[in-house]
Order: structure tokens, then C-alpha cells, then sequence
């Protein structure tokens, strides 16, 4: 533990902390630009110089290991004038075109070059230019600004295991490129911008669109995956301009993908804002008393075991918790939060969450992915595992579709059969892992033999001794940002209800779908269908009445990611038009029918909500599901795993309403990138 | 050569195993900058964009690493260059002993400006930087081969001799042996003073 003398503040750290992470942990800043604590270290823009006693010159205090008894100046004369002289150095090839750039007010370089440059520049000759390169429809380059610190080329290097970026040529020459103009593939590229401390990598889809002082920041969760990664909605009046990520080293460390990120622009395309109701084969405009009306006369009518309810993605738990109280209330005991047709146990939660967390990741030394590619599932629990095989050379192992994963792996099998095959050699190495992990992809489970599959999972992860008193790496990857909530709530088949494959059979009568749009909407017959939902997608095509509801910027509501870690999404817009709250519309609708639900309030909701499930009280917290005897017994068909994602940029309906959504389709692909490591 | 595909002749993958050889297992990326030089002999004086991607995917490297290591070293000539590439030392010591007459004299003998390729594509004309000959200065590289303390009148009788086809001695224009002074040796005698 090295002890050393900062500013006259005496510290002692870790070893192998660097001079900055020293500073940093007095509090002390040192301005820095190539430097990232997510990223290795590259020590090239020299704008963190720091003075040590006896060492000749200032020196980069990002590279430079803290050693017993050094005497450390960030504030002398000499610090001072490495700065100015660096600053000076950095502003010379750099437009001073602030006022057009749209970092402008978030820029790191012009915020140090106000703290740590000259008041005026000397440079009077010719300025370099570099030509802008194209790297997709995400993120607008403006090259001549680029000061070369490398983040991006590291990024994409080490958090995103997809190396397109580099700097080519030398000297005053250098550039950063990909050299074939390609557009970059990677679904992280949204964080390019965020990283990159100029405005070289601006965000494309939002280019001149407002700057970063004038917006109002909301916490909120993202609901594209069960990730649950944490964001901020940045909103001006009524429109969300950008989401950002929010730092949670738990779950999404400082990343969200680029679908979280650049999907937003679908949230004000194909809405929903006001009811509708069919009338002679048509949808027309209706009020809501009229909507509720249609919807009470033929329930009123229809025999209560011939209603079903189905909850689609990206529902919140107070609306799940909602409907299944009026579901109860009608008599109904037909419901389901699986629109996929996943029939596995759910008996535990143990059974359906990710039980190491994704923070366990970086713990395990042997992981099995089945069915699954996370890159596209579940972006950020990819990078978790890229990040563990960089750090730690954890051995990755996969039964299903090839897929470039962006980390190396060995490809075990490609039907579910594989796992029985015990002689494998990947088997014999995950049952002599010190912390072996499967993570089995939901999008498997929710095939024919997903039942069997969830089971010889589970038994998997017993014999390579997954599960012990202090580890547990069975894990179950959900798709869905609903899911985990939904299976808590008990949103599925009550007492001599049917589940989803029985509601889609034709039989039902009336069908209440809150936001469930990924299913065959033909399988529903002649059922009187109710789309309670934000846009007119799917569901809402087939829809008998239509009720327009607030999409997730639009109202706070609790998710339980896939490890059942609830978190609260905030309000930070209103909805559109008529559109309302999913709970409020459950509410008033309850009314309606004489079967008042016994809320008024969304605190009396939740606490209502939270007394049946205590689980869902747990904020921000991972409770640990106990382990239990589950799965049902079948037999593992030998058809091969199928990608559960066609197309990345496109797989729910705010996405497939995003123009930017549709380019990326059509320039990158979002496609399962056939190439095994 | 055809730049829609590149392959290594079979001599030169026998070649390109002796030099993987020569790197511990497992970091047969090392092997780039060798690989790199024989794809730009096999492909005429330059390396298109294809046997860039060839040498990446055949030492399974991410291609742009090999992008970058081509760009970055002014040796390996990204666009086609002449049968003849010409490089003329421009720093410091060829300076002052009159590389500016040199490339002068280049230029005004084919006809091109600095890097340019003559219509015919005998020559190309570069400047580059030190090339470690300074002793005997100026002088300029033609292929594989340095010709030294060189006049204006010098350079041009090696293109006329290149342009008819025949190989002028490289080395030392005036005779010196190794890098003595020009009036001889002065310190250690090597049996050849006057």
C-alpha cells in the first residue's frame, strides 16, 4: 500500500493506483481527456500532466503507478504550465467553431480550455482539416475536430469486442478511421458519443436539434431488454430529445445500446392518442366514456371463462398487477405475461431470474451460453461477459446458433441435444470451473421442448456444480423488460386458466392485450379484442377497441430486470393526447364495470401491489431467490437453436416506428452476424 | 496483377510459414509487417486494399490493426506505383549537400512532380525521409537499391541507364570506398590511400 503526499494531502492507496485515481480519490481533479476508467490506459494526450518531486519533467499522472513516499504537485507552476502548454498544443489543428458544434455545453475540451488554457491563442498559420468519415446512421463525425485520444478505437477494441476504428497514418497525418468508410456494427455505438470529449462524434439523429443546458433530466429504466440498464430521458416541453446512460456499475456500468439510445424518435410516430372503437368493421375516433362502454357491453355479455388477458413487453408492474386484479374481479382465470408461448416451471423465482446477477459475471471463470446470443438479447450482458473474458479469460462456450459474439467462444453444439453430451470437452472444464455459469436465453425456453430444456438446465447446473451455498450460476437471460415482473405478480394462468397457447387457439370470446403485439394475431378467431396500448402497431390493427395508453417515458412504473431487481422508471413527459396511464385506465375502466379496483392512487397501488409481492418493495435491490426443485420432465428435441432476434433494430413497437431504427435495419443489418470466433 | 483477389504464390506461402515460424505460438500476428512486405513484392511495389485483407484474415487479426500498421509505415506504398519507385532523400545531410538539385533534376528528367507516376509507368517520384546513408550524401533509393553521392548530371544518367532497361551500379557514384572522407582515409589505413 503505497503512501504519497498529494497537494499536502497525505494518501495511501491500493497498489498499482494510478496518479490519477489518486487524485481522484482525494477529490482533486486533474484535467485528462484520452483517459477512461472503463478503458485501458493510453497515455496520449498528455493533458494530465503532473508535477512529482524528483522526477525531471511533469509526468502523465494517468500511466504513472503512485509509489511510497512521491510528492505530488497538480497545482504549481510547473503542472500549471503543462497544462496551458498541452491545452495550447491540442487548440492549434482544433476549429474553434463552438458555436456550431453540438457538443458545445457538454464539451470536455472546451470546458478545460476555459479552466486550464491560455485566454487567447498565438497560432496564426494554416489549420489542418481532415475529411469526415462515415461510420452508419448513429454517429455524425466531424473529423477535423478530433484530438486523437483514442477513446473510440478502444472502445470498440475492448467494450464492444467489434475492432472497425483505428488511427491510420502517422504523425500530423493521423486520423481515426475505419479505413473502408464501413458503417460501424456494433450495438454500442451510441456510447462513442458519449465518450469521445470533443465534438468529433456527435449523435446523428439528433444533430442541431437543441443543446444539452436547455433539456430537463429524468431518471428512468430502459424497457427495450430485461436489462433494465438505467438512463436518463432528457426532455424539452413535451418531446424526450435524448436518453443517456446513468452510471450503475451493477447492471450497465455507463453503456446502454444503441436501440435504448436512438430508438426514441418512434415514440412520437404511429401513436396512440385517443380511443377507438369499431363500429361496422371500422376503427373511429371514440371518447373514452364510448370506449369503455363497447368494451363493458360485451363483456357483460360473454361468459367469464371465455375471457383471457395477455401482457405484452413492456408492460410496468402496476399495470400488470392492475389487470390481473380485474381479470380476478371478472372471474376470468385465463392470463399470461408470456406472449412468446413459454410454458417452462416458474414455481421459484430462482427458475426465471439471472441468479448470479449480472455483476456476477465478472466472478465466473467458465460460462455456457444456451439458445442465446446475448449481443443482441441482452446487449449490456454481453459487454459483462467480454469484459470478463478480457480481465479474467473466462472460457465462453455456446449451444446454439454461431453468432459472432465479439468474444471468443466454443461453439458446443447447435441443438439442445448438445447438452446431454457430458463426454464434451467444454462439460468436463465447466464441472472443474471454480465458478461455472449457464445462462440459458428465454427465447429458447418459449420453443417446444423449452420445458424440457429449462429442466436439463437446471439439472446441468447441479452436476458442474453451478449451485453451492455461495454461488448460484444458473441463470435464465429474459427478452422481456415485463417479464420478470409479470411472473412475480403471478400474471399467468390461474386456477383452470389457460396460458398463452390456449388463449391463442381461438377459443376466447374476448381478449384484453395490454401492449402485446408479438403474437400471431390470427390464432385470436373472432375474440372482441381490447388494445390497451402506445402505438398502432399490430395489436392494434386486429383491435376491437382500442385504449390509448402512456408509453414508458410517460409514466413511472416499477420493472423487474432479469436478475428481479425492481427499479422505478419517472415520468418525464406527458403522454399524448388522450393517451393515460395503463393503471388509470385499468382503474377507470373497473368503475365501468361495477368491479371498482381498490386504488385510487399509484402509491396505493404499489403498496397494495407490494404487500401481495414483497419482492417488488426490494428497489434497486437483488434479493436472492432461494434454490428449489423445478422443471417440468420432456424430452430436448435435436432440432437446432433458431436466432430469437431477426432483426436487432426492430423487435417491439417503438422500435419499429423509429425512422432511425429503420435506417439502421437497412445499413447494418441488425442481423445475427453468422461468424463463430 | 488481378486486385479483386489476392492469394500468396505457393512459393511465398512456404515463405510466410518460415516466418510465422520465427514467432512464439499463438502470436503469429507478429508476422504482419514481413507478411505485408512480401504481398507488396508479389503484388508489384504495392499493397492493394485485398492482400491487406488477405494478410488480416490470414493472420486473424482485426483487419483495421492491418490498416493501420500499412498507413503507418511509409514503406508500404497504398496506391500503385511506377516499375522504378525513386526516392529521394530530402533531411538534413542530403539537404545540405544538394538533394533539392537532385529531386530538380528528377523532376525536370521525368517530367513529373513529387509523387507523381510517369504516364508510362516506368517512375515514381517520392521524397522521404533519412534513409541512413548520410555519410555519402545526397543520395537517392531506386527499388532495392541506394546510389550515392550523387550530382544532378548523376541521377539523370541512372534514369536514362533504367529507362533503357539496364541495371546502373548502385553504391557510391564517385568510387569511395565504404564511407571515408572524400579525399581518402585519414584514420585508419586501409591500404588504399593515394
Amino acid at each position: 500500500m503505497p503512501k504519497l503526499t498529494i497537494d499536502g494531502h497525505e494518501v495511501e492507496v491500493a497498489p498499482g493506483t494510478s496518479l490519477l485515481q489518486a487524485c481522484a480519490q482525494l477529490g482533486i481533479e486533474v484535467p485528462h481527456f484520452c483517459y477512461h476508467d472503463k478503458l485501458s490506459v493510453a497515455g496520449c494526450c498528455r493533458m494530465c500532466l503532473v508535477e512529482v518531486e524528483k522526477m525531471p519533467k511533469p509526468v502523465a499522472s494517468c500511466a504513472m503507478p503512485c509509489g511510497e513516499g512521491m510528492v505530488v504537485r497538480t497545482d504549481s507552476p510547473v503542472a500549471r504550465r503543462a497544462h496551458h502548454s498541452v491545452m495550447e498544443m491540442l487548440l492549434i489543428n482544433h476549429p474553434l467553431d463552438c458555436p456550431i458544434c453540438d457538443q458545445g455545453g457538454e464539451c470536455d475540451l472546451q470546458d478545460q480550455a476555459v479552466a486550464y488554457g491560455f485566454d487567447r491563442g498565438r497560432y496564426a498559420e494554416a489549420k489542418r482539416a481532415v475529411q469526415d468519415k462515415e461510420l452508419g446512421p448513429l454517429v455524425k463525425t466531424v473529423m477535423t475536430r478530433c484530438i486523437h485520444c483514442s477513446r473510440c478505437v478502444r472502445f470498440v477494441d475492448e467494450i464492444c469486442g467489434t475492432p472497425e476504428l483505428g488511427l491510420i497514418h502517422r504523425g500530423e497525418h493521423t486520423e481515426v478511421s475505419t479505413y473502408v468508410n464501413k458503417p460501424l456494427t456494433t450495438e454500442l455505438s451510441g456510447n462513442l458519443i458519449d465518450i469521445c470529449p470533443v465534438g468529433a462524434l456527435t449523435n446523428k439523429p439528433a444533430a442541431f436539434t437543441a443543446r444539452s443546458w436547455e433539456f430537463t433530466k429524468t431518471d428512468s429504466v430502459d424497457v427495450f431488454d430485461a436489462v433494465g440498464c438505467n438512463i436518463i430521458v432528457e426532455s424539452r416541453g413535451d418531446a424526450v430529445m435524448r436518453i443517456l446512460p446513468r452510471k450503475n456499475d451493477a447492471i450497465n456500468e455507463e453503456w446502454i445500446n444503441d436501440k435504448s439510445r436512438f430508438a426514441l424518435d418512434g415514440l412520437t410516430r404511429q401513436r396512440l392518442d385517443r380511443p377507438y372503437v369499431r363500429r361496422n368493421g371500422k376503427l373511429q375516433p371514440a371518447t373514452w366514456e364510448e370506449a369503455f362502454a363497447a368494451i363493458a357491453d360485451t363483456l357483460n355479455r360473454t361468459d367469464p371463462n371465455r375471457i383471457a388477458a395477455l401482457a405484452g413487453d413492456m408492460a410496468d408492474c402496476e399495470s400488470l398487477y392492475a389487470l390481473k386484479n380485474l381479470m380476478w374481479r371478472l372471474g376470468s382465470p385465463h392470463m399470461d405475461c408470456r406472449q412468446d408461448g413459454a410454458d417452462y416451471d416458474v414455481s421459484t423465482r430462482a427458475a426465471y431470474v439471472m441468479n448470479s446477477g449480472i455483476e456476477g459475471i465478472e466472478e465466473s471463470d467458465a460460462i455456457l451460453l444456451i439458445g442465446t446470443n446475448p449481443r443482441h438479447e441482452a446487449t449490456l450482458v454481453n459487454a459483462r461477459i467480454r469484459k470478463t473474458w478480457l480481465k479474467r479469460g473466462c472460457k465462453v462456450g455456446l449451444i446454439g446458433t454461431p453468432v459472432d459474439l465479439g468474444t471468443p467462444y466454443e461453439l458446443v453444439g447447435e441443438t439442445p441435444t448438445a447438452l446431454l453430451d457430458a463426454a464434451h470437452p467444454f462439460m468436463d472444464f465447466l464441472r472443474h470451473a471454480k465458478k461455472p455459469m449457464i445462462i440459458l436465453g428465454a427465447g429458447a425456453l418459449a420453443r417446444a421442448d423449452g420445458a424440457a430444456l429449462h429442466r436439463v438446465a437446471r439439472d446441468l447446473a447441479e452436476k458442474i456444480g453451478a449451485v453451492r451455498e455461495d454461488w448460484n450460476g444458473f441463470n435464465v437471460l429474459q427478452l422481456a423488460a415485463s417479464r420478470v415482473g409479470g411472473l412475480d405478480l403471478g400474471f399467468l394462468p390461474q386456477e383452470g386458466g389457460v396460458g398463452t397457447r390456449g388463449i391463442c387457439s381461438g377459443k376466447m370470446k374476448a381478449v384484453w392485450l395490454l401492449g402485446a403485439d408479438e403474437i400471431d394475431m390470427t390464432t385470436l378467431g373472432d375474440a372482441f379484442v381490447i388494445y390497451q396500448g402506445t402505438h398502432g402497431d399490430k395489436g392494434a390493427h386486429r383491435a376491437d377497441v382500442i385504449l390509448p395508453s402512456a408509453a414508458y417515458t410517460e409514466k413511472t412504473g416499477i420493472y423487474v430486470n432479469t436478475e428481479g431487481r425492481p427499479q422505478r422508471a419517472e415520468r418525464a413527459v406527458p403522454p399524448p393526447g388522450d393517451a393515460r396511464e395503463d393503471w388509470k385506465i385499468l382503474r377507470a375502466f373497473s368503475e365501468t364495470m361495477g368491479q371498482t379496483l381498490p386504488f385510487d392512487t399509484i402509491e396505493q397501488l404499489r403498496a397494495q401491489m407490494v404487500e401481495e409481492t414483497p419482492v417488488l418493495g426490494l428497489m434497486n435491490e437483488r434479493p436472492a431467490a432461494p434454490w428449489a426443485s423445478f422443471g417440468k420432465e420432456g424430452s430436448l428435441s435435436a432440432t437446432p437453436f433458431t436466432p430469437v432476434i431477426p432483426n436487432f433494430y426492430m423487435t417491439d413497437p417503438i422500435s419499429r416506428a423509429s425512422v432511425t431504427m429503420a435506417k439502421c435495419t437497412e445499413e447494418i443489418g441488425g442481423q445475427n452476424r453468422n461468424k463463430a470466433a | 496483377m488481378n486486385a479483386s483477389s489476392f492469394t500468396f504464390t505457393p512459393e511465398n506461402l512456404a515463405r510466410v510459414d518460415r516466418i510465422i515460424a520465427q514467432y512464439p505460438l499463438g502470436k503469429q500476428a507478429s508476422a504482419v509487417m514481413p507478411l505485408l512486405d512480401l504481398a507488396q513484392r508479389q503484388s508489384g511495389g504495392w499493397v492493394p486494399q485485398e492482400a491487406l485483407d488477405y494478410v488480416a484474415d490470414f493472420l486473424k487479426m482485426p483487419r483495421i490493426d492491418v490498416y493501420e500498421v500499412a498507413s503507418f509505415y511509409t514503406m508500404f506504398n497504398l496506391k500503385p506505383v511506377g516499375t522504378n519507385l525513386v526516392q529521394v532523400c530530402t533531411t538534413t545531410p542530403c539537404w545540405l549537400r544538394g538533394s533539392e538539385g537532385i529531386v530538380g533534376a528528377c523532376k525536370k528528367k521525368l517530367g513529373i512532380d513529387v509523387g507523381e507516376t510517369t504516364p508510362d509507368g516506368q517512375f515514381t517520384l517520392i521524397e522521404v525521409e533519412c534513409l541512413g546513408a548520410c555519410v555519402n550524401a545526397p543520395m537517392v533509393q531506386i527499388n532495392e537499391s541506394y546510389y550515392e553521392d550523387l550530382t544532378p548530371e548523376g541521377i539523370e544518367k541512372i534514369i536514362d541507364a533504367l529507362k533503357a532497361g539496364q541495371k546502373p551500379v548502385a553504391g557510391s557514384q564517385t568510387g569511395r570506398a565504404g564511407s571515408c572522407a572524400q579525399s581518402g582515409s585519414t584514420s585508419l589505413d586501409l591500404g588504399n590511400t593515394p
